[in-house]
């Protein structure tokens, strides 16, 4: 706030702003595919509290959800569904793989199991682990608000 | 109730059933021949001595280098007695091929797809023989021997499983059907 005025005021670009609005409430859609959902569920209980960072708003519907978290492994026969919700969800959206058979198959190294759901979707951040700890979950979504930071509020492509 | 007992009380329902008694080790067992299967499984469930109303499971077994090549297990409960029974059928390895069960215990109709999913044993009779646990479009059945671990295919996503109008009132026909047939 500048000193010499009386009026409070803050001058910022209009970037940070939203990208400040965006990165402070990330709501994650309601997915879970397998064990490591149970580590995500701990994440946003009391213990370990996601709603510290604004995260914590499980929404059921994709419309309304910022965040995939793919907590778990992808089945080929699920990968069509988990990429029609990805695509239900509205822009601007972010993607964690959270522990090890979602980012690359983990132990399910067979033909069942997508090796690494990047396959299907463009991954913003990998958590690893088996499972990752709440805490670990926790740093992937830190992690992502610091990515939103620097990222273009408007007119951004993805990569 | 031990095997042999099963086979005596088959005996006098469904003469001539070819059912062997097999050594296990943890419940009755017994071998049926494939073309006797149906008449075996009716007796079983219908005869007051034995009373195996419930289907617990369908197994397929896969010994690759030995013929016969296929085995499918059956896993039966007579709540009312109690006891279990395990029914063995053996089919080659060429085609293999089972009368289905379904007509008689209408669980048979998820455990045969499974079977015939995961290893390719046709259920002969099956109303309803489609893949249950791998993609509709999937090559092959994954739990044979000599299929591979992993299978170079590139994942297919941008397809969802899409049902046409005329396939979903179908199917909604069917079912109804099927059930009014159970009663």
């Amino acid at each position: 706030m500048a000193p010499e005025f009386d009026i409070p005021i803050l001058t910022t670009t209009v970037d940070k702003m939203a990208q400040w609005a965006r990165r402070s409430s990330i709501w994650p859609v309601t997915l879970g595919l397998a064990c490591c959902a149970i580590e995500m569920m701990s994440m946003a209980a009391s213990r370990y509290d996601i709603s510290r960072f604004g995260a914590e708003v499980f929404r059921a519907s994709p419309r309304q959800a910022d965040l995939m978290i793919v907590a778990g492994r992808l089945s080929r026969k699920m990968a069509p569904a988990v990429r029609r919700i990805y695509d239900q969800m509205p822009e601007p959206k972010w993607v964690i793989s959270m522990g090890a058979c979602a980012s690359c198959g983990g132990v399910f190294d067979n033909y069942a199991i997508v090796q690494g759901c990047d396959q299907v979707l463009p991954v913003d951040v990998f958590v690893p682990g088996c499972p990752p700890r709440p805490e670990a979950l926790l740093y992937g979504i830190i992690s992502l608000q610091r990515k939103i930071d620097q990222q273009k509020a408007f007119g951004y492509a993805r990569s | 109730m031990d095997a042999s007992a099963i086979i005596a009380a088959l005996e006098k329902v469904a003469p001539g059933s070819g059912a062997e008694a097999l050594a296990s080790v943890d419940q009755s067992t017994i071998l049926v021949p494939a073309d006797r299967l149906l008449a075996v499984c009716g007796a079983l469930r219908d005869d007051p001595a034995l009373q195996f109303t419930a289907l617990v499971d369908i197994v397929g077994v896969d010994n690759l280098p030995n013929e016969p090549r296929f085995e499918v297990n059956y896993s039966l409960v007579a709540v009312d007695v109690p006891a279990r029974v395990r029914v063995k059928v053996r089919v080659a390895g060429d085609r293999p091929r089972v009368p289905s069960a379904a007509g008689i215990w209408p669980s048979a109709g998820f455990l045969e797809r499974e079977v015939w999913d995961l290893f390719g044993v046709e259920f002969e009779g099956h109303p309803d023989m489609r893949r249950l646990l791998t993609p509709e479009d999937w090559e092959g059945h994954p739990l044979r021997k000599d299929y591979p671990v992993q299978v170079d295919v590139p994942v297919k996503f941008d397809a969802p499983t899409q049902v046409t109008e005329e396939e979903f009132r179908a199917t909604m026909e069917k079912d109804r059907r099927l059930r009014g047939d159970l009663g």
